[in-house]
């Protein structure tokens, strides 16, 4: 399946975007602008960018801990993002989630979860209700995309939501994003089967590895993936290899390293969005161009940072527990 | 007025909602054709069909799961946990996901979801299928809980709980299931957040949860052969609390005892004594006393787990010591 060079072009922008963003984000943490803690995208710009490229308005996301990419892929505007993370009550969860907890269900973002796994039955479960209203009430039916890490893979939701879906042929997509260390954990001590993907078989679902720093890649085994779900064939799971440039949070003390310089920069070797641009120049795109929409990234995350600086603080009265609940509680 | 049992109540509940709403739907094991292990959905998945009456794995995490993602896309399932006790295997779907999304997202993502099932000891079920659990849910914020203690109070509770756009929990002890009560033919239904005054009485209030309902009047009745009134109070919501049936009757009757099958150290009697204390300090003339189950384990052996459970002689002691102070 060949990309057009403007379809290209739009997921280099959309890489590029969560990259500088990422980039900012890490920048402005440092100088003590965020509180809490932040995990970075960084790296894997190439998975959220090449899925999500494929989903319509109705479609819907789970995310995790590590799901500023997830957010911005599904078009959260940056602003909403970086107002989040700065905590101020213009962010996308009205400062009450922060950078784990990022909710946009305009933008088809169900939330992102700060317990690694607890996004898979609850992406189960949007399933679930796609394939129920369209079959019930001809909505049109509405897929699921589940983000997660190699971390969650072996976590009791994993199991439990894997089966499920493949059980009741629901219309999800599972995306795992193995950068190869749940924290320092790594893959290779935490599981005897170096392959996530292969354990699809195991639930009766089709599982694919695709090279998570290969954008096109990416982008065509989502495709597969996805039209297989709208066309009722039920779920899959799509593991995608890929690496984390910073560490698990921002700000991190490596003790001991875990990760060898030799290991990343061999992963830094194979970035996706350098490979991307290089692609699109060897297809025509002008450098020019290019230049272009490294400028317009460069001010729409400049935008989001002037944004979220100007923007007001929840009020206490937004900590009032009649918030809690949506009808009132005598 | 009929007379039906408690269980035939969750039914009738269950099938009027989903009649009226076709995006009530119910997961849980064994309560598609089988009807439920108590026959709590019968004849649910003849009327509904599969997709609305659907069984499930045993994958409480999995399905409670699944319910929170679907009642945030437009569904309004009920999961039936068959016993409460297999809930704490999902406690992150109910307390970290389910009661915390509305909130977090700022308002936009409501979760109408419901679970209900069996609790309660008696029956020599055994430490893994007779706890109360209500205490802990009851604690955390963004989940509503209901006891309910008759087949009046559970059809017209669960029905509320159904059409209510937050997550509400329902607590049916086991004991409950096939005792008869007067329910009416027509629709009716109980708001959430207002307590029950089971019968009338001026010396001492008596609060009571669940199947200890049943034992309160027992001993009112009891006590009322030897000239002492008691009057029994069934919250049957604890979140919302209805704070202003108890405080009345206690300013009625300035004494109070609390009997809940839930242990004593953090359960919902705490809170109500705590609640009075602090409210209804000066309407008492006596120290609060609260009769609970023993602290263990709820043991398998007959006369074991009757030792540790509440009993009229203990309500009595502690009402007779209310009168003595």
């Amino acid at each position: 399946m060949a990309l057009s060079s403007n379809a290209l072009l739009s997921m280099y922008r959309k890489m590029l975007l969560l990259r500088r963003f990422e980039e900012k984000v890490s920048e402005v943490y440092r100088a003590g602008m965020i509180p809490g803690f932040v995990h970075t995208y960084i790296g894997q710009e190439a998975v959220a960018a090449g899925t999500c490229e494929h989903l319509t308005e109705i479609d819907r996301v789970t995310s995790t801990h590590r799901g500023h990419g997830h957010a911005l892929a599904v078009g959260v505007s940056p602003r909403a993002v970086m107002a989040e993370l700065w905590g101020r009550r213009t962010g996308c969860s009205r400062g009450r989630g922060g950078s784990m907890h990022l909710f946009s269900p305009e933008d088809g973002l169900l939330g992102a979860t700060g317990i690694v796994g607890a996004g898979i039955p609850i992406a189960v479960g949007s399933a679930y209700a796609a394939k129920y209203l369209h079959e019930h009430r001809g909505d049109p039916l509405a897929i699921t995309l589940c983000f997660f890490g190699d971390g969650a893979s072996n976590t009791a939701s994993f199991h439990e939501g894997l089966n499920l879906a493949a059980a009741f042929e629901l219309p999800v997509v599972f995306i795992c994003e193995n950068n190869l260390y749940a924290t320092e954990m790594a893959y290779s001590r935490a599981s005897k089967n170096p392959d996530i993907a292969k354990r699809a078989d195991g639930y009766g679902m089709p599982g694919m590895i695709a090279d998570g720093m290969d954008i096109e890649e990416v982008y065509e085994k989502a495709g597969e993936a996805i039209e297989r779900a709208r066309g009722g064939g039920g779920p899959t799971l799509i593991e995608c290899k890929t690496y984390r440039y910073h560490e698990h949070y921002e700000g991190q003390a490596v003790g001991s390293p875990y990760r060898s310089a030799e290991e990343t920069a061999s992963w830094k070797a194979k970035d996706p969005i350098e490979r991307c641009a290089k692609r699109l120049r060897g297809s025509g795109i002008s450098e020019q161009t290019l230049q272009e929409v490294e400028e317009e990234v460069d001010a729409l995350v400049q935008d989001a940072v002037e944004y979220a600086e100007k923007s007001p603080w929840p009020q206490p009265e937004e900590a009032s527990p009649s918030l809690v609940f949506s009808e009132p509680i005598c | 007025m009929r007379e039906i049992t408690y269980i035939q109540a969750i039914v009738e509940a269950q099938a009027e909602e989903m009649r009226r709403d076709d995006t009530v739907v119910i997961f849980g094991e064994g309560i598609g054709p089988r009807g439920g292990n108590f026959k709590q959905t019968e004849g649910l998945w003849a009327e509904f069909g599969e997709d609305r009456c659907k069984d499930t794995p045993i994958s409480e995490l999995g399905f409670t799961g699944l319910a929170v993602g679907a009642a945030m896309c437009g569904l309004r399932p009920i999961v039936d946990t068959l016993f409460w006790d297999f809930m704490f295997v999902a406690m992150d779907q109910i307390v970290n996901q389910a009661a915390r999304n509305y909130y977090v997202s700022g308002g936009r993502l409501k979760v109408p979801i419901v679970i209900r099932g069996a609790i309660g000891a008696g029956q020599s079920a055994g430490p893994h299928h007779s706890n109360c659990v209500y205490s802990i849910f009851a604690h955390y914020p963004g989940l509503k809980v209901v006891v309910p203690s008759t087949p009046y109070d559970v059809k017209g509770l669960l029905k509320t709980a159904i059409r209510a756009d937050d997550p509400v929990l329902l607590f049916e002890h086991k004991f409950l299931y096939l005792t008869r009560g007067p329910v009416p033919d027509e629709e009716y239904t109980i708001p959430l957040g207002v307590a029950d005054i089971k019968r009338e009485g001026s010396d001492v209030t008596l609060v009571a949860l669940s199947k200890m309902v049943r034992l309160a009047l027992e001993v009112a009745d009891k006590l009322a052969d030897e000239g002492i009134s008691v009057e029994v109070v069934d919250p049957r919501s604890l979140v919302p609390l209805d704070k202003d049936t108890i405080l009345n009757s206690v300013s009625k009757t300035h004494r109070l005892v609390i009997l809940d099958e839930e242990f004593a150290f953090c359960g919902v009697g705490a809170e109500i004594a705590a609640v009075v204390a602090q409210e209804g300090l000066f309407y008492l003339d006596a120290p609060i006393r609260r009769v609970h189950s023993l602290p263990v384990p709820t043991p398998y052996s007959p006369p074991l787990e009757q030792y540790v459970l509440p009993d009229a002689d203990k309500t009595i002691r502690a009402i007779q010591e209310t009168l003595e102070s």
